[in-house]
């Protein structure tokens, strides 16, 4: 079934700051694989001239979508979330993300299309400090295999 | 703060040296606690087979973070890219033996934009399999 296009243009906040921990950014670099002392050591993240520890460029992926599932997930939308895959993903920064920054992030469903017989779901996600300062954008592309039939 | 590369020392068309990244299920276990994401296609055989898929396949998001790496290896801070975008294109898939899978990334500098900065553009490939497409980072160096 085609996803319901009244759903475009809606936004959803994520309902508390996310708090951006020293360990959490440490627990990422650990997962991904990068030993990077820059996301691990403030020590050595002042010496590089930052305040604080900074995040990956794909951290924000921690949190993004926090917003977004409210959508995503009613029922109304009409998405099968067992057929969705992740299609493209962007990220484009105003600053760095460091620990202890406390951050805001407003998912709005921006476009839906169809290509061939599937759905693609443009969600982009604002993010603010909760001082309002731009930080950051989301661009996430979710596909649904087969949705648009 | 900031790159340790400079731009006046790079060129348009400029090729990076390519690296290469083992991934085994270890890292996607990692991955999906630290993320969030335990679709169990990324640590669960049995029901990544169910579902029509070869094997436990990697989170597009670790093969994408693996390009990030990548690329602030290169530039020398985190902090140094301003933008990065990718699509995927086919998935890693990670066998449990004690090897896993190679992610192979490489990029080149596609063009020279002004205040210092570069567009990257990366290929990453597993197997015969390109992973990522349209994967750009724009870099900001020294």
């Amino acid at each position: 079934m085609a996803l319901n296009r009244d759903f475009i243009g809606r936004a959803y906040s994520s309902p508390t700051p996310y708090e951006v921990s020293r360990l959490k950014i440490k627990e990422f670099a650990a997962a991904i694989g990068d030993a990077n002392p820059i996301y691990r050591d403030a020590e050595a993240a002042k010496a590089a001239g930052h305040p604080d520890v900074v995040a990956p460029p794909t951290f924000p992926i921690v949190f993004a979508l926090a917003g977004a599932g409210e959508g995503l997930n009613d029922p109304e939308f009409g998405l099968d979330w067992s057929m969705v895959v992740h299609g493209e993903q962007r990220f484009t920064y105003d600053r760095p993300i460091y620990a202890g920054d406390q951050l805001l992030c407003t998912s709005t469903i921006s476009e839906i299309r169809s290509v061939g017989r599937n759905e693609f779901v443009t969600v982009r996600g604002d993010v603010t400090t909760v001082d309002g300062e731009p930080v950051c954008t989301s661009f996430n592309v979710i596909v649904e295999r087969g949705g648009a039939k | 703060m900031g790159a340790t590369i400079k731009w006046d020392e790079v060129e348009q068309g400029q090729e990076l040296p390519a690296a290469e990244y083992q991934v085994q299920r270890v890292n996607l276990v990692m991955y999906a606690g630290a993320s969030g994401d335990f679709n169990p296609i990324h640590w669960n055989e049995r029901f990544a087979k169910s579902v029509g898929l070869p094997d436990v396949i990697a989170h597009g998001m670790y093969t994408m973070a693996q390009g990030g790496r990548y690329v602030t290896d290169w530039a020398g801070d985190p902090a140094a890219v301003v933008d990065y975008g990718v699509r995927f294109s086919s998935m890693v898939v990670v066998p449990d033996d004690d090897n896993g899978a190679t992610i192979s990334v490489s990029g080149i500098i596609e063009e020279k934009l002004p205040d210092k900065r570069v567009i990257v553009v990366l290929t990453a490939r597993s197997g015969d399999a390109r992973v990522l497409s349209k994967a750009r980072a724009v870099v900001q160096l020294a």
